[in-house]
């Protein structure tokens, strides 16, 4: 170690491995992971939306599942909840829909209306 | 990087591990594995988390949730409707004694409340094997500020304006053995760590060496900035084998960070550890006795003065502190001194670390601010006695210090008002116990350790702790007179004054604080040859002898 900065450089990475732990993130991603959730692919969209957080590099998302919820016909579901905003449910969601949630919601703000099955408000 | 939706953390520290928390720990690995989750939930090993009666304990993050007692039984479960379906298992929540809903998460429980943590930081947060997981929560921030923008007698300073004093028992101020040890001529200076916890009833610097390895190390090599030395040994309980492996294992990592070894962040500064390891001896937590174990000598406490910092490890100035005191340091440097006196008392600043054990409902590890109330710790953070018994005395510092009754549990715990009430903060031991055992039969059992473990170097402990023994000995078989007791008194006087180290000096106080508030147990031994509570069998056999 040969100065603050450089330890400064390995906390950052380390603190970002471990933000989960600090709790719930401002914006928090719920995946449908019922069985027929799992039957219509929602592994495959869990693992796509881990994957392009991690390559993004944003941690401090909240990733939750959760069971059916009745809407089976539109599994997999994922829903989008952001502070002050309306919680905006995506249906029939695939791996790269997935990715284009995390690109334009969850990073520009932009919902993408054509997969969006319903939203409520906060 | 490795991007999670969720960290499940499971108790690894050694009260856990006695209850099966390794079982659980690779059934919840190979479930998590079986329902392909392994991609999406890491399974994070810590140090003692506190609530060791719950043990095994895990908690799931984001959420928080802390689930208790599980079993590998359990597992399937937990990982199913927790971690796929999001749902809790209620029926592994904890419940307080007396609350009407099970708690989700741990700083709701009255066990956390009321708790501070400082040294205990990041016990049961991160994973102690892995270094960056203390680098995320500020690791050796403190060790880099105090080298690159620190003097050490700026160090130094902040330290004995924080009034840290040793957690070891005795309670000196850790700025000016510091201090001492650095005006002190010496041709090389050490840093000694105390990781022999021998004090029956304690089991903190364990879990604090079980649970974060590397803040004992970081404030180690702030000491040895501060001192003026470049070496430090840690002399640990043989028995330690947890501790010693995740110590030997942050050495190694923090060697390879160069956060040991040579010109430490490029000041010139050079600092290194190594562990040597006891063999059971509770004197060799004396310093001096330490020292002469870590020599390779037989344990025994040499004559004082020349003082450890004049002339301590192999003749040399040394700072030996304990290990509890080492993990305040990083934390003291790192928010300053004036941060550090506003926790705990005027006095002794700071927090305290404490093991609960006995008849208590939540036996475990917990940090207090220094100066609350021994009720507090007992009731609002123990839960109070088990199977609703009535408490009878605590004994706070291990089997050295004193018992204390009903009328004082209102005593404010740090140094100055426990040593006032006839006890010690000592280790941070607190032993309860409840009105089905005998005072007399537990002094017994106090006389009978010391006499085991005085080390026989010199006469008056060697001599003191039997004859203490016999006497109490004597009065549990109803065989003491009148006199006994004054020639108790006697012995103890002699030895509060000329044993050699604490262990003899110390030795008495615990009969003696049973004789001063439960005076009237002794008298019934004594007098009606009766033991209220029917437990010296002794007494009771010679009573139906002479019937």
């Amino acid at each position: 170690m040969k100065s603050l900065k450089e330890l400064d450089q390995i906390r950052e990475k380390a603190l970002e491995m471990t933000r989960v732990r600090q709790g719930q993130g401002l914006v928090k991603i719920v995946v449908g992971l019922g069985t027929c959730g799992i039957a219509a692919g929602a592994r495959d969209v869990m693992a796509a939306i881990l994957d392009e957080l991690s390559k993004r590099g944003l941690t401090s998302v909240t990733v939750s599942q959760t069971g059916c919820v009745g809407l089976c016909d539109q599994e997999p579901l994922v829903d989008v909840i952001k502070a002050g905003e309306p919680r905006v449910t995506y249906g029939r969601v695939t791996p790269e829909v997935a990715r284009k949630i995390i690109a334009q919601h969850v990073i520009n703000h932009q919902v993408l209306g054509e997969w969006v099955i319903a939203t409520k408000e906060a | 990087m490795e991007f999670y939706r969720s960290h499940v953390l499971v108790c690894a520290g050694t009260n856990c591990s006695l209850k099966g928390n390794r079982a659980v720990r690779e059934a919840l690995v190979q479930e998590v594995a079986r329902r392909k989750l392994d991609r999406e939930v890491k399974v994070v090993e810590t140090g003692c988390f506190g609530l060791c009666e719950q043990g095994p304990t895990i908690v799931i993050y984001p959420e928080g949730v802390l689930y208790c007692q599980t079993t590998v039984a359990d597992i399937p479960e937990i990982v199913e409707t927790h971690l796929l379906k999001g749902r809790l298992v209620q029926r592994l929540l904890y419940k307080e004694p007396v609350a009407t809903k099970p708690v989700q998460t741990a700083p709701e429980l009255d066990y956390f409340k009321r708790q501070v943590r400082v040294v205990l930081r990041n016990c049961g947060l991160i994973n102690p094997e892995v270094v960056e997981e203390y680098l995320a929560q500020g690791g050796y921030q403190a060790l880099g500020k105090a080298l690159t923008t620190m003097s050490p007698d700026e160090v130094i300073a902040t330290i004995k304006n924080a009034k840290l004093r040793g957690r070891g028992g005795a309670g000196f101020p850790t700025g000016l053995k510091w201090e001492f040890a650095r005006k002190a001529a010496g041709s090389r200076k050490y840093i000694v760590g105390n990781a022999d916890e021998g004090e029956p009833g304690t089991f903190k610097d364990r879990l604090i060496l079980e649970g974060d390895p590397h803040s004992v190390l970081e404030g180690m090599a702030i000491a040895g900035y501060a001192v003026g030395a470049d070496y430090g040994y840690i002399y640990i309980r043989g028995e330690y084998t947890l501790s010693i492996k995740r110590l030997k294992l942050a050495i190694e990592q923090a060697r390879k960070l160069g956060l040991l070894g040579r010109d430490i962040f490029g000041s010139g500064f050079d600092f290194d550890v190594e562990i040597r390891t006891g063999a059971g001896a509770y004197v060799c937590g004396e310093e001096t006795a330490l020292f002469e174990s870590l020599e390779g000598g037989r344990g025994e406490p040499r004559v004082k003065p020349p003082y450890p910092t004049d002339a301590g490890l192999f003749g040399q100035p040394t700072s030996i502190n304990n290990v509890e005191t080492l993990a305040n340091v990083a934390p003291i440097i790192s928010r300053g001194a004036d941060w550090f006196r506003s926790l705990g008392t005027e006095r002794t600043p700071g927090t305290k670390v404490f093991t609960l054990t006995g008849d208590i409902v939540n036996e475990g590890l917990i940090e207090v601010p220094m100066g609350i109330t021994l009720r507090e710790v007992i009731y609002d953070i123990g839960g109070g006695t088990k199977d609703g018994k009535t408490f009878k005395m605590a004994q706070t510092g291990g089997t050295s210090g004193g018992c204390l009754p009903q009328e004082l549990l209102d005593v404010p715990m740090d140094y100055d008002n426990l040593a006032a009430a006839g006890s010690a903060l000592g280790s941070g031991a607190l032993l309860i116990m409840d009105d089905t055992h005998c005072i007399v039969d537990v002094a017994k059992c106090f006389a009978r350790f010391f006499e085991h473990e005085s080390c026989g170097k010199c006469v008056p402990c060697r001599e003191g702790t039997m004859r203490l023994y016999q006497l109490v000995d004597k009065i549990t078989r109803g065989e003491a007179d009148e006199g006994t007791i004054p020639l108790i008194t006697a012995l103890a006087e002699m030895m509060y004054k000329s044993p050699l180290c604490p262990l003899g000096q110390t030795a008495p106080l615990p009969i003696m604080s049973t004789l001063k508030y439960f005076r009237d147990e002794y008298d019934a031994h004594i007098n009606e040859k009766r033991c209220p509570t029917g437990t010296c069998k002794a007494i009771a056999a010679r009573v139906q002898v002479a019937d």
